[in-house]
C-alpha cells in the first residue's frame, strides 16, 4: 500500500508491502542510513527515532502505522548547518567509540532535553536506559547530554 | 533480518468499525496499539494474523478519568501516560511502581494497557497491578459490552476472555476509602521482565484489614492471584508477623518455572520476601491515606 511519511521535513511516499518495519523504510526509502537497524527485538535502541515528537524503537513500529505521521531521524538534527548542542556534545564529551549506539543515543537524549531542559544525571541516565552501547561509554554519554543542557541555557541567555 | 510474515493492515476510525471489521474476517485480524508485544510475536512467526487493525487513531481511548467511585483508563491510555498520571498516583500508587520498572522510557512511549493486559504475558506486571487491585475490564463486541473481573478476563497463558471478534475498551478501578498499593519487582537488568514480581492492594478501616489482594508476575504459566492472602487477612490488623505469613502463602500457591532467571526454589524465595514487601508499603499508603 502506498504511504507518505513526512522524514526531517521531507514528505517521502512509496508503496510498500504492510509488514515492513519504519527502520527499513527509513533506511532504503530516503536513504536515510543514520538510523541503525540493530537487535531488531526492540532491546538495543540503535533505531530510535521520533515519532510525531516521542521517541519510539523504529525496528519495532510498521512504516504504514506511520503513513501521514513525521519522523525525525538523527540527520534532521542538524539544523541549517549548525549541529543539535546533542551533537556537539557528543563531540565535546567524546560520547562515542564505535559509534553504531550513537544516532539512538542521541534522539533519546534530544526527547528529554525536549520534555526536560535540565535533567539530573540519573534522569539522563533513565532516559537513555532503552538503549545499549557496547563500548561501555554510559559515563561520556551522560557527560555528553549534560554538556548539551548547559548549551542550550546559555543560548536561551543569550537570545 | 527478523520481517513479520506478510498481511495487510487497516488503519481503524471508531471502536465499532474495529470490532466489525474483526467480526468480517472471522479470527484472522488482530488488533494492533501499541505494537510492542503483538510486532516481536509477528516477527518469530509466534502470531500470525492476516490482517492487522490499527486502532493507534482512536484518542477517545486514551484517558485516565474519575467518573463517580471509579477510576476508568482507555485501553490506548500508553505506559508513559500511567507512570505520570496524578489520579492514579493519588489512588493506586502501584501504577507508578510498575511503570518504572516496564521495560524503557521509549518503549513507555508506544505500549498501551490494552496492549499488555490482552498479551497476557505471564511475565508482565501490570496484570498483576490489575488483579491485585480489583480492576474490571471492559469488553465490547456487537452485541454491546460486557464487564467482567480480572479473575475472568484471565483464562491462561497469553490467552484472555476477550473473543476473536471483541476488543478490550477500558479498565476500571473503584476508589475506596484507606486505600494503600504498591508493586515489588526484582529484574536481572534495567528494563527486563520480571525474574518475579508481586503487586499489592490493601484497604484499611478502623485498623483493621477491609480487604486485600495480592497478585504475581513471573511467578508461574499465568498471572496468579493469591486469594488465601484474602482469608488470611481480611478483618485483622495488618502487621508484620500477617505479612510475613502472607509471603509465605504467596511462596507455597506460585508455580515458577527454572529458566534462565533463576531455579524454583529461589523463585518461590523472592515471590515470598516481594510479596511481604509490596503489603508493607501498600499499608503504610493506605495508613496515610486514612490519617
Amino acid at each position: 500500500m502506498e504511504v507518505t511519511i513526512t522524514i526531517n521535513g521531507q514528505e517521502v511516499t512509496r508503496d510498500i508491502e504492510p509488514r515492513m518495519l519504519l527502520v527499513h523504510f527509513i533506511r532504503e526509502t530516503p536513504g536515510l542510513t543514520g538510523t541503525h537497524w540493530g537487535c531488531d527485538t526492540s532491546n538495543c535502541g540503535a533505531c530510535i527515532v521520533h515519532l510525531d515528537d516521542k521517541a519510539v524503537k523504529s525496528c519495532t513500529v510498521l512504516a504504514v502505522m506511520a503513513d501521514g505521521r513525521e519522523v525525525r531521524t538523527v540527520e534532521g538534527l542538524e539544523r541549517d548547518g549548525n549541529l543539535d548542542p546533542i551533537q556537539e556534545g557528543f563531540h565535546e564529551q567524546h560520547a562515542l567509540h564505535c559509534g553504531f549506539c550513537t544516532p539512538g543515543m542521541m534522539m533519546a537524549s534530544r526527547a528529554l532535553l525536549d520534555e526536560n531542559p535540565d535533567p539530573t544525571r540519573e534522569e539522563i541516565r533513565e532516559a537513555i536506559s532503552g538503549g545499549i552501547c557496547r563500548c561501555t561509554g554510559y559515563v561520556n554519554i551522560v557527560n555528553a547530554v549534560r554538556w548539551a543542557a548547559e548549551r542550550e541555557a546559555e543560548i536561551k541567555q543569550e537570545a | 533480518m527478523q520481517t513479520p510474515a506478510k498481511c495487510d493492515y487497516e488503519r481503524a476510525r471508531s471502536v465499532d468499525a474495529a470490532i466489525a471489521s474483526l467480526v468480517e474476517h472471522e479470527g484472522t485480524a488482530r488488533i494492533i496499539a501499541g505494537g510492542h508485544s503483538l510486532i516481536p510475536m509477528m516477527k518469530l512467526r509466534l502470531a500470525q494474523p492476516e490482517l492487522l487493525i490499527d486502532i493507534n487513531d482512536l484518542e477517545e481511548l486514551a484517558y485516565i478519568e474519575r467518573q463517580g467511585d471509579e477510576i476508568r483508563i482507555g485501553a490506548m491510555t500508553r505506559h508513559v501516560d500511567l507512570l505520570k498520571s496524578d489520579l492514579l498516583a493519588e489512588h493506586f500508587p502501584l501504577f507508578a511502581d510498575a511503570e518504572e520498572v516496564i521495560a524503557d522510557p521509549v518503549v513507555r512511549n508506544r505500549g498501551t494497557i490494552g496492549g499488555s493486559l490482552c498479551q497476557a504475558d505471564p511475565g508482565e506486571d501490570l496484570s498483576a497491578v490489575c488483579s491485585a487491585i480489583k480492576c474490571e475490564v471492559v469488553i465490547r463486541g456487537t452485541e454491546g459490552e460486557r464487564v467482567i473481573s480480572m479473575d475472568e478476563f484471565h483464562v491462561g497463558p497469553y490467552v484472555t476472555a476477550v473473543g476473536a471478534a471483541e476488543m478490550l475498551t477500558e479498565v476500571r478501578v473503584k476508589v475506596r476509602p484507606g486505600a494503600g498499593s504498591a508493586h515489588e519487582k526484582v529484574e536481572r537488568r534495567a528494563g527486563d521482565f520480571a525474574i518475579a514480581a508481586a503487586s499489592a492492594g490493601v484497604w484499611v478501616e478502623g485498623g483493621t484489614v477491609a480487604d486485600v489482594g495480592v497478585a504475581l508476575a513471573a511467578a508461574g504459566p499465568f498471572t496468579i492471584d493469591v486469594h488465601r492472602v484474602e482469608e488470611l487477612m481480611k478483618g485483622q490488623a495488618p502487621t508484620e508477623e500477617i505479612f510475613e505469613k502472607a509471603g509465605e502463602i504467596a511462596a507455597e500457591d506460585c508455580m515458577p518455572m527454572a529458566d534462565t532467571r533463576g531455579p524454583i526454589d529461589y523463585k518461590r524465595h523472592l515471590v515470598g520476601v516481594l510479596t511481604k514487601r509490596a503489603l508493607r508499603r501498600a499499608t503504610a499508603r493506605a495508613l496515610q491515606q486514612e490519617a
